[in-house]
């Protein structure tokens, strides 16, 4: 199964729900072009809905890395939302999981943007 | 290795399409050898980032090459070796990904992931050529006693 990614904006910040792989190939591709084109539109808040993601290899680890740097030198903010244990794990053994801001709640992820902004 | 160890010997074409189905035969191969869930996501990953690893690195992506795959299933223990057409690696020259300096970089974490879900790692350069991943798994003991008793 391929990757899927729907985009809502939820008051500053686009909600993007990915389903599926996340893996060398169209699934890192996909994403890659989907932060370059919300960056272009000056969406520069990005939370990234990982709950139906059902795999992730290195390669997308590296994807949500490079959205992560390439948001951030954009001045803007990619935070992550609702990691499968799976996600969490690799995250973990990876040394990621305290890089990324990671939130479960997805109101509470989207109060983040704001207090951080108005910080 | 033992005499009694199960074989399964796979040829695939060099394609990232092809890597699903070597992950769709890791978990029949886990399956039978009576890996518990999360054995059969390690072993799985280790298949998936070795496949990549041979067909993106070791072939060049050359649709013509080819990566063999065996799975060997023993007393507690599956092995799995990946060969690809290529021309080696040194696995110990392999940056550590979770290094300081290297945890934001953007690739170099297929060994890293091997290393963390398998038991054993070595690399071989076999006499007629390619590169030869050969990592093994140690199976959960208790179920495999309490299945044999069962």
């Amino acid at each position: 199964m391929s990757m899927k990614a729907v985009v809502r904006q939820v008051d500053s910040v686009s909600v993007v729900d990915i389903t599926g792989r996340i893996t060398l190939g169209e699934g890192c591709a996909q994403l890659r072009e989907l932060i370059r084109d919300l960056l272009g539109k000056s969406k520069k808040n990005l939370l990234l809905n990982l709950a139906n993601v059902t795999y992730i290899d290195s390669s997308g680890i590296g994807e949500l890395v490079s959205a992560f740097t390439t948001v951030s030198n954009q001045g803007g903010q990619l935070k992550l939302l609702s990691l499968t244990k799976k996600v969490h794990d690799l995250l973990q053994i990876t040394k990621l999981y305290t890089v990324f801001d990671i939130h479960d709640d997805e109101a509470k992820a989207i109060s983040s943007f704001t207090q951080t902004a108005s910080a | 290795m033992g005499a009694e160890d199960r074989v399964v010997d796979v040829m695939l074409e060099s394609n990232l399409k092809n890597v699903e189905i070597a992950e769709e035969i890791s978990q029949r191969v886990c399956a039978g050898a009576g890996c518990d869930p999360d054995e059969e996501f390690q072993v799985g990953m280790a298949v998936h980032e070795s496949v990549i690893n041979a067909i993106w690195h070791g072939n060049k992506n050359d649709p013509a090459k080819h990566v063999w795959m065996q799975f060997r299933i023993g007393a507690g223990r599956l092995e799995v070796r990946v060969r690809d057409e290529g021309y080696g690696f040194d696995v110990g020259k392999v940056p550590d990904a979770i290094a300081d300096d290297n945890v934001l970089n953007i690739s170099g974490r297929g060994i890293f992931l091997i290393r963390q879900f398998m038991d054993e790692l070595r690399v071989r350069l076999p006499q007629g050529g390619g590169t030869e991943m050969i990592m093994v798994k140690r199976l959960n003991s208790k179920r495999q006693t309490n299945e044999e008793g069962s």
